[in-house]
């Protein structure tokens, strides 16, 4: 474990260039470099195509992708691990002209190298290309099975994706019979007994929907536009000026929201920035912006052998990065290590953002979920803001409303005026029109419903306040119920650390020895859901965890 | 229960005090940010370009019919009584966790049965929840791009102008077939099929499964016969694109025979799926993508492709939309009286393309309008050029789309009358096919 985090924080990860990478990396050669064009009037190049090819495996992401094992590169429910086809050619080879922007995507005169062994009828040559070629028709009746064009024979190459690890873990917690068993791996906030919470605020709003007889028309491509309002005011507080700084549009939760700032990213900032992520982050932080045909780079972040943020590596990270990178933030709470630095920290950090010109992405996921508080919670990229910093931000109602599953976020991008606004949003339009075309709308019509009714609103706050205390207490109950099991560790960082996650710092073997012989369920990177946690099973898994640990160390 | 309530009082009190900490004005904003001056404006959206235009306009005899979506006979919108009844259901059945990655398991089998048959082999069939339609057409075009040995993907011309653009961000190469004969105003049966011969083996062929939008024109089922001739002979693979099944005829059945005639006779195929129209479901955005497989093994290994494709994007779909569809198909009774419903809206739309040939006629015009009353759907595709059709707008207050078509759902009995007055007025004397 120590030799793996080594690689990740070392100088080498830094100056790896990703024109030395063959494989993988080559996946995002083809990708189409836009280079911001002069301000001048009319449509402009822009690049057609990015190539989904992040699947490809090369040496360096092998090793990248055995290094997040441990870090628990997976969230909420279930996370599937970057595909690789170790032996598949690159569809490079066959498809694209790589940099070559006059081309089409696909030159049709080349000889077609067929990635899969189908046995087609006819075969294509340069010459004959669009002509019809000499084609067997055996029988107008059904295809046989001898026809590997048939349903047979057409996807009998597709390599399996890696199995899912939390997803394994959750079955595995499913089929437990254990009547002690206990799931601590699950990134959705439980009550007390242990049961899924729908805000009684929500469904309150629901039944006024209902009653109003609200209609399911589409929404624009951009999305409700009150609901963005709201989200706006609710983000970057009441003296920000939406109207004309703010970029918005309704994403698709959190992920949907680090998808759109990605991609609007690599063709407006340029793929040729990297983004740096901070070591440990949220698994699917990494596949998200890679998919997007950015460059992914960590920034140091945490410290193993002290449980701590490590401050001073990450400054170093930031200063080393190339002036102009963009930088991903947790906007608070950090998952998985509920780690946030403080808020001298933060002014630090946001100083040094500054000096390099870097732009900072902030991902919010927990506002008001984190300490109770949404405002308190919403300090660090409103400082940011406020310091003439370029931010995008990434805002999800997933875990502070409870609305996971309905999928309602904002993406956000402070600009200058309001004509490079009204820019800023058609382009993102034209991101979104060919991915969904419009956002659902049944999250955003309650987030909305919620506040702009003053009284709701209210009962809101108390609501997400509810649940942080109830878990800050779960933080606070542990640490005792350690000692009183007997635990000399210091486990001061349960308390200290911020939001849905502990991160204990319990390694995998003692993970793995909690879930056969305790039947408790977690990741195997030592990060326990503090929802999970209740009156019934704490003193139960307080017991266990010091078992596991006793005479060990919990530091790396 | 004390502690808690103060700790709430001091929660809610450092709320208020904190407010203004860090607070962004104008000017601080100003400075940090021009370094988005040089982005460029997009290209404007078209069909929205006219929805905002008819939203604009003051006229009092304005009268839209660019919208793509269900009206009834006031002009208004309309959610299903049966929907209705499942959000109801829904209060107190439902929790609001993730779904999985793939979506509701539930509900993808009860849209798969829906789409190819009461005995369709679901344990052969790849299916994953997506954002309607165009959520359905993305995922299955970066399939495509990521696992098909053909990057060319031929769409009908002319097409729903957004396939353009899904296929094209796939990064495959987007080609078009003749379809329509803007001659004759029917079915261009033989530029198709030629099309079809010349495009290279094994290309992917869009293709929507009825009512064609924006022509409402679709092959006859021995039309249907050459076509798949050529297709198998070409050895191409068929992407359906199913938007209005149920919505197109009022017979849910009869609307999805091409695309189970194709899965029967061992097509391979994709499947898009949207319940945007024919569930009036259009905001909650619900849908499915599916591949038919060989068999369970190879449905488990595309599934998990499918997943990685979703993963990065948005990371699982969103579940009312879902739920209302699993909830209505799950009940007996609200399932026979969702078909209803929906048979209903097909009604109206039929009933109003009658009327409004016969109001042509009424209206004086001499044109033969049968192509009208021939076309399935919610839409007619008329025939008049962009002229006519910006005089309608310019003139008239219609909004229309201007390549002729018209959404039949948008007329009723209060603008029937003066809609074929309009068009009597700008086609009367002209052409409405072009050589």
């Amino acid at each position: 474990m120590a030799t793996t985090t080594e690689n990740l924080s070392s100088p080498s990860i830094e100056n790896n260039s990703d024109e030395e990478d063959e494989g993988g990396r080559a996946a995002f050669a083809a990708q189409k470099k836009h280079k911001m064009s002069p301000p001048s009037v009319g449509t402009v190049d822009r690049p057609s195509s990015i190539r989904r090819s992040s699947l490809l495996l090369s040496p360096e992401w092998d090793m990248e992708r055995k290094s997040l094992r441990h870090l628990g590169d997976l969230d909420d429910d279930d996370q599937i691990r970057i595909a690789y086809f170790p032996n598949i050619p690159t569809i490079q080879d066959v498809a694209t002209n790589e940099g070559d922007d006059d081309k089409p995507a696909v030159d049709v005169s080349a000889p077609r190298r067929s990635l899969f062994k189908t046995k087609t009828h006819a075969t294509v040559s340069s010459d004959e290309e669009w002509s019809t070629a000499s084609v067997t028709s055996d029988s107008l009746s059904d295809f046989d099975d001898n026809d590997d064009h048939t349903v047979t024979g057409i996807w009998q190459n597709v390599p399996e994706a890696p199995p899912d690890a939390i997803l394994g873990i959750a079955a595995a917690y499913k089929a437990c019979e254990h009547p002690q068993k206990v799931n601590i791996c699950v990134g959705a906030y439980r009550d007390d007994n242990g049961n899924p919470y729908v805000l009684p605020t929500v469904r309150k709003a629901e039944y006024r929907l209902l009653e109003q007889n609200e209609v399911k028309e589409y929404l624009p491509i951009e999305g409700d536009r009150d609901f963005v309002y709201c989200a706006m005011k609710f983000a970057y507080g009441r003296e920000m000026d939406i109207e004309n700084h703010v970029a918005a549009v309704q994403s698709l939760s959190g992920t949907g929201a680090c998808m759109l700032g990605g991609q609007f990213l690599a063709q407006f900032w340029g793929s040729d920035h990297p983004i740096y992520v901070p070591n440990p982050t949220w698994g699917n932080h990494i596949k998200i912006f890679k998919q997007c045909g950015l460059k992914v780079r960590k920034y140091r972040y945490y410290d193993r052998s002290k449980n701590a943020l490590d401050f001073e590596g990450m400054l170093k990270d930031i200063k080393r990065a190339k002036d102009g990178s963009i930088i991903l933030l947790h906007a608070c709470a950090h998952n998985p290590t509920g780690c946030d630095p403080t808020m001298e920290q933060w002014k630090e950090i946001v100083s040094l953002i500054s000096s390099k010109s870097h732009i900072a992405f902030f991902d919010s996921a927990y506002q008001g979920f984190a300490t109770g508080n949404s405002e308190k919670d919403a300090q660090a990229f409103r400082y940011a803001v406020s310091q003439h910093v370029p931010i995008l931000l990434a805002q999800s109602f997933a875990k502070n409303f409870g609305l996971y599953g309905e999928r309602v976020g904002t993406l956000s991008i402070v600009c200058g005026d309001v004509v490079q606004k009204e820019h800023i949003m058609s382009e993102l339009r034209s991101i979104i029109r060919p991915l969904y075309s419009s956002p659902p709308r049944h999250g955003s019509s309650i987030v909305k419903t919620i506040l702009m009714d003053p009284a709701l609103k209210e009962e809101y706050y108390q609501e997400c306040a509810k649940m942080a205390i109830r878990i800050k207490k779960m933080r606070k109950k542990l640490e005792e119920a350690l000692q009183v099991a007997g635990s000399i560790h210091d486990w001061s960082h349960i308390t200290k650390q911020i939001g849905m996650f502990a991160y204990t710092g319990m390694d995998e073997a003692m993970c793995k020895q909690l879930t056969e012989e305790f039947s408790i369920f977690l990741t195997t990177n030592g990060r326990i859901s503090m929802a999970g946690l209740n009156n019934t099973n704490l003193t139960y898994v307080a017991n266990a965890i010091q078992t596991v640990t006793a005479g060990k160390t919990i530091t790396a | 229960m004390k502690s808690h309530q103060s700790a709430l009082t001091i929660i809610l009190l450092s709320c208020v005090l904190t407010t203004t900490a860090f607070s962004a004005t104008a000017s601080s904003t100003e400075a940090s940010t021009n370094i988005w001056r040089d982005v460029p404006p997009g290209p404007p959206d078209a069909i929205l370009g006219i929805a905002q235009a008819f939203r604009e306009c003051t006229a009092e005899n304005k009268v839209n019919v660019c919208v793509g979506a269900y009206r009834d006979e006031k002009g208004q919108p309309w959610v299903l009584p049966s929907v209705r009844s499942a959000e109801e259901i829904m209060l107190s059945s439902e929790n609001k966790e993730y779904l999985p990655i793939e979506g509701d398991s539930a509900f993808v089998n009860k849209a798969l049965r829906f789409a190819y048959g009461a005995n369709a082999p679901l344990d052969r069939i790849a299916g994953v929840q997506t954002l309607s339609g165009t959520g359905a057409c993305r995922i299955g075009g970066e399939f495509l791009s990521q696992f098909y040995s053909s990057k060319n993907i031929l769409v009908p011309d002319p097409t729903w102008g957004n396939h353009h653009k899904i296929f094209k961000e796939c990064g495959l190469t987007v080609g078009t077939y003749r379809y329509y004969d803007r001659s004759t105003n029917r079915l261009d049966l033989q530029g198709m099929l030629e099309d079809l011969r010349n495009a290279p083996d094994g290309s992917t062929i869009l293709l929507h499964a009825c009512a064609h939008n924006p022509t409402g024109c679709d092959p006859t089922d021995e039309q249907w016969d050459q076509l798949l001739d050529v297709i198998r002979q070409k050895q191409h693979l068929i992407f359906f694109d199913s938007a209005y099944q149920g919505f197109a005829s009022g017979d849910a059945e009869a609307d999805a025979k091409a695309l189970r005639r194709v899965m029967d006779a061992g097509y391979p195929m994709l499947l898009a799926q949207s319940f945007a129209k024919n569930f009036g479901l259009y905001g909650e955005r619900c849908g499915t993508l599916s591949v038919v497989c060989h068999d369970a093994a190879q449905k488990d290994i595309l599934m998990s492709q499918l997943k990685c494709i979703v993963r990065p994007m948005y990371s699982s779909p969103p579940k009312h939309g879902s739920s209302i569809v699993r909830t209505v198909l799950s009940d007996e009774k609200l399932t026979q009286q969702y078909y209803q419903e929906c048979a209903s809206m097909a009604d109206r739309i039929q009933t109003m393309r009658q009327r409004l040939v016969q109001a042509l006629q009424d209206a004086g015009s001499s044109h033969d309008w049968s192509h009208i009353s021939e076309q399935i759907g919610m839409f007619a595709f008329t025939g008049m050029s962009a002229e006519m059709c910006d005089t309608l707008t310019d003139q008239y207050n219609i909004f229309l789309t201007r390549d002729g078509r018209i959404s039949i759902a948008g007329l009723n009995d209060d603008n029937l009358g003066y809609v074929a007055k309009a068009i009597h007025s700008v086609t009367d004397g002209k052409s409405i096919t072009s050589n």
